[in-house]
């Protein structure tokens, strides 16, 4: 019975969805021929459209928390359940296996649609009621296609006769916390962007396009970007851990699939403050929603079809696909259309001096396009020379080669931007502004010269730049009272430290890591960089639903106390997979990284240690960029409560 | 002790673990004695398909056919071949599919030149936002 109600409230929350697209069409159309029109008619159909935007949401809501229940009970006669669960998994991935495979994604997917779209109905009321309606048919429309892909092509409550005595169990690989929070997070971040999609859509319908729009529009792709940020990041130190190489970034087809919407909307991000505090860039800032929804549907379609190999998939289904690519089509077609159309009647935004805040935020936004698109293009060439019939690989050095340099560029842009005035400044005024931060470059550039040796281009001007970068983060505090300095100030602050931060653990693990690979004896001392490692046995080990080998590890360096260390070398039955376990000891000045390899006929132990200085800035960063959106948004959205509360004050004087 | 058996035994049965029974190359897991050749090695490594991965360098990757690649390149690099000696023997053998840094060639043009051909784009594009100083 619960899968039959799962599918009962998805079946209900599409008809709703299609109910909230004909309302919000026929409104938007009545408004917008008639703007003063007050008539009982046009107010019931726009009032209608909120309620049933939130109604859809926990209809969705509903139909998930159904899927969660049937796999929280092992229900084996439901087919996805008998096909990826086992009952005698951990509770903890019954629940997250509810999204560890293609239905249940597709199903959190609207599900978080559902409830972004609820949510803007329920707090969104600063905009024209033409664009907020108009906003919510295209958020609707985008939740009908995917509604559809569920109910026909990949129905999550289908059941199975005679269902069978147990399930085929999840892949080890996912069998980990990280399922848990990675996809949600990620999907969030995803899905939030359509939402700033659908404010775009909403606005060019409406010919709306302004700050008041920007201003709407800037807390969801704050919003989303936060989690974009958290996503990327945890799913880049789960694949650390987890695929035991001692890698954390592969420029693999999944990991560039969530960098690209991210990447867009960083973008975005920038633009949209442009738009809402100086009224330029207009036509760009609704260009860039359509770019950043394109690309998490591209994403979406590339995790999802399984057409290009990696490392990260799981439970691909090219027919499937191709309805992704359908849907892919349409919405993007469609929306660049009525860009065409419209992006006339958008009115060409405020102009500026190219040495201007203004300035360098385009600056800002062309090189993260040029990023993206290198990203995209990437990505994307094996499958075009496939249709040449040939197979390519394009991977790590085309992406070092081609992006590296460029994220260097905007590294530099990063420094300078929020030091420059905004409308005009001049070039002296910005040199005296960088000379600090610009010797903190040169004197981290003639350290690492004098005393790094050997070590490579890319890294090298890496960690200069992460010097220089640091300082100039700061410095728009520099003389500031700091109680009084605005929360989103602090944000930005916070958010470009973090970036400083993540690129000198990325130049510092490529530059400094030490590397170990060996056939090791019991009780043989190996050296790792400054740690002397020493096997001191192998032992069974038998977890919940695995059995392992487990290796006995003590790491020393001068002193210190010794590190423990226990990789495992896990075997699981259902379905037969091994994996290795990495064991990673942090301290802070880096990580020792620790995995059991075979056991050769002679009893030698193959063990692959590594000593990773700083690699933990790489996510500290990520993390301290998440903290500074997350400042940006509350005082942003806290300064907009202020200032409402004044306009009501005044309008009761 | 009868835990271990069993769990060795199971670990030996695991096809994922071992896709042969044949032992590993020695070079497969273990590095060269010099730090010199051995970073070369390496370096080179993390810019070849595993062929049978999804989408693995032959560095990072636990599958036998990595293995035995590492081991090959490890031994030529040994007897003092250069790396880009190894990637076109390589790729002469398995095609370009076997590199992840694609030759230049009239199909990888595009590629290649995208990024330069973006930022004159964008640069073009940009401009018309710009006001023109007043002199």
């Amino acid at each position: 019975m619960i899968a039959e109600a799962g599918l009962a409230a998805l079946w209900l929350a599409a008809a709703l969805a299609a109910m909230q697209v004909v309302l919000a069409a026929i409104g938007v159309r009545r408004v917008l021929a008639a703007p003063d029109d007050e008539s009982a008619l046009t107010t019931d159909l726009i009032g209608a459209v909120r309620p049933v935007a939130i109604v859809q949401g926990a209809l969705a809501a509903l139909a998930m928390a159904m899927l969660i229940a049937v796999f929280l009970r092992s229900d084996m006669s439901v087919l996805l359940v008998a096909e990826n669960s086992h009952s005698e998994k951990p509770w903890l991935y019954k629940f997250a296996g509810a999204w560890g495979n293609h239905e249940g994604s597709m199903l959190l997917w609207v599900t978080i649609l559902g409830l972004a779209g609820g949510a803007v109905a329920i707090f969104e009321r600063s905009l024209a009621r033409a664009t907020l309606t108009a906003t919510l048919g295209a958020q609707a429309l985008i939740a009908l296609g995917f509604y559809a892909f569920l109910l026909f092509a990949s129905n999550p409550f289908a059941r199975i006769e005679p269902a069978p005595a147990d399930g085929q169990g999840l892949n080890p690989l996912l069998q980990d916390p990280g399922l848990a929070f990675h996809p949600p997070t990620l999907y969030i971040g995803y899905v939030g962007i359509s939402v700033a999609f659908s404010f775009a859509v909403g606005a060019l319908v409406a010919r709306d396009v302004g700050p008041a729009f920007a201003r709407a529009m800037r807390p969801w792709v704050l919003g989303s970007w936060i989690f974009l940020t958290l996503g990327i990041t945890a799913g880049s130190y789960w694949a650390y851990y987890e695929l035991g190489w001692g890698g954390w970034w592969f420029w693999d087809p999944v990991e560039n699939a969530s960098l690209m919407p991210w990447l867009a909307a960083t973008a975005l991000l920038h633009s949209v403050t442009v738009l809402a505090t100086r009224d330029g860039l207009r036509a760009w800032t609704v260009m860039l929603a359509v770019v950043a929804f394109s690309m998490s549907m591209i994403g979406t379609f590339l995790v999802r079809s399984g057409i290009l190999t990696s490392v990260h998939a799981f439970a691909v289904d090219p027919t499937r696909g191709s309805f992704i690519l359908a849907l892919l089509v349409l919405y993007i077609g469609g929306a660049l259309a009525l860009f065409a159309t419209r992006v006339g009647t958008v009115r060409v935004g405020n102009t500026f001096d190219p040495v201007s805040r203004e300035g360098a935020l385009v600056a800002n936004n062309l090189l993260l396009s040029v990023i993206l698109g290198v990203v995209l293009i990437g990505t994307l060439y094996p499958i075009i020379a496939a249709g040449f019939g040939v197979q390519l690989s394009v991977g790590p050095p085309f992406f070092d080669k081609a992006a590296g340099p460029v994220a260097l560029l905007l590294v530099v842009v990063m420094a300078a931007g929020p030091l420059l005035r905004w409308r005009r400044d001049g070039w002296r005024a910005l040199t005296s502004r960088m000379a600090v931060p610009g010797a903190a470059f040169a004197i981290g550039l003639v350290a690492l010269l004098a005393f790094g040796r050997g070590v490579a281009l890319l890294p090298l001007l890496g960690l200069a730049l992460a010097a220089g970068l640091a300082v100039a983060s700061v410095a728009p505090l520099w003389r500031r009272n700091l109680l009084r300095t605005p929360l989103f100030t602090w944000g930005m602050v916070v958010a470009h430290l973090g970036i400083a931060v993540s690129l000198a653990g990325m130049a510092a693990e490529s530059a400094f890591t030490k590397q170990t690979l060996v056939a090791a004896r019991v009780g043989e001392p190996l050296q790792v960089g400054p740690y002397t490692v020493t096997l001191k046995g192998i032992s069974p080990v038998i977890g919940p639903n695995w059995s392992a080998l487990e290796a006995h590890l003590v790491a020393r360096r001068g002193d210190a106390p010794a590190i423990v260390l226990r990789p495992q070398s896990r075997f699981f039955t259902n379905p037969v997979t091994v994996t290795s376990e990495s064991a990673i000891a942090t301290r802070w000045d880096g990580q020792v990284y620790t995995v059991l390899g075979q056991i050769d006929p002679s009893g030698r132990v193959q063990l692959r240690l590594w000593w990773k200085p700083f690699v933990t800035l790489i996510w500290l960063g990520g993390a301290l960029v998440a903290l500074g959106g997350a400042l940006s948004l509350f005082g942003r959205l806290l300064r907009e409560r202020r200032a409402r509360r004044r306009v009501e004050a005044e309008a009761w004087a | 002790m009868r835990r271990a058996a069993l769990a060795l035994s199971l670990l030996a049965a695991a096809p994922a673990f071992a896709d042969s029974t044949l032992p590993a190359a020695p070079l497969a897991n273990t590095q060269l004695p010099d730090p010199v050749l051995e970073a070369k090695a390496q370096a080179l490594m993390v810019t070849l398909r595993c062929l049978v991965c999804q989408g693995q360098s032959i560095a990072d990757s636990d599958a036998e056919m990595a293995g035995d690649m590492r081991a090959l390149v490890r031994q030529r690099i040994q007897a003092g071949e250069q790396p880009a000696q190894i990637r076109d023997w390589l790729v002469a053998r398995y095609g370009d599919y076997v590199t992840y840094d694609p030759p230049f060639s009239l199909l990888t043009a595009p590629l290649w030149i995208a990024p330069l051909a973006l930022i004159a784009i964008g640069l073009w594009l940009a401009r018309a936002c710009f006001r023109r100083r007043r002199r």
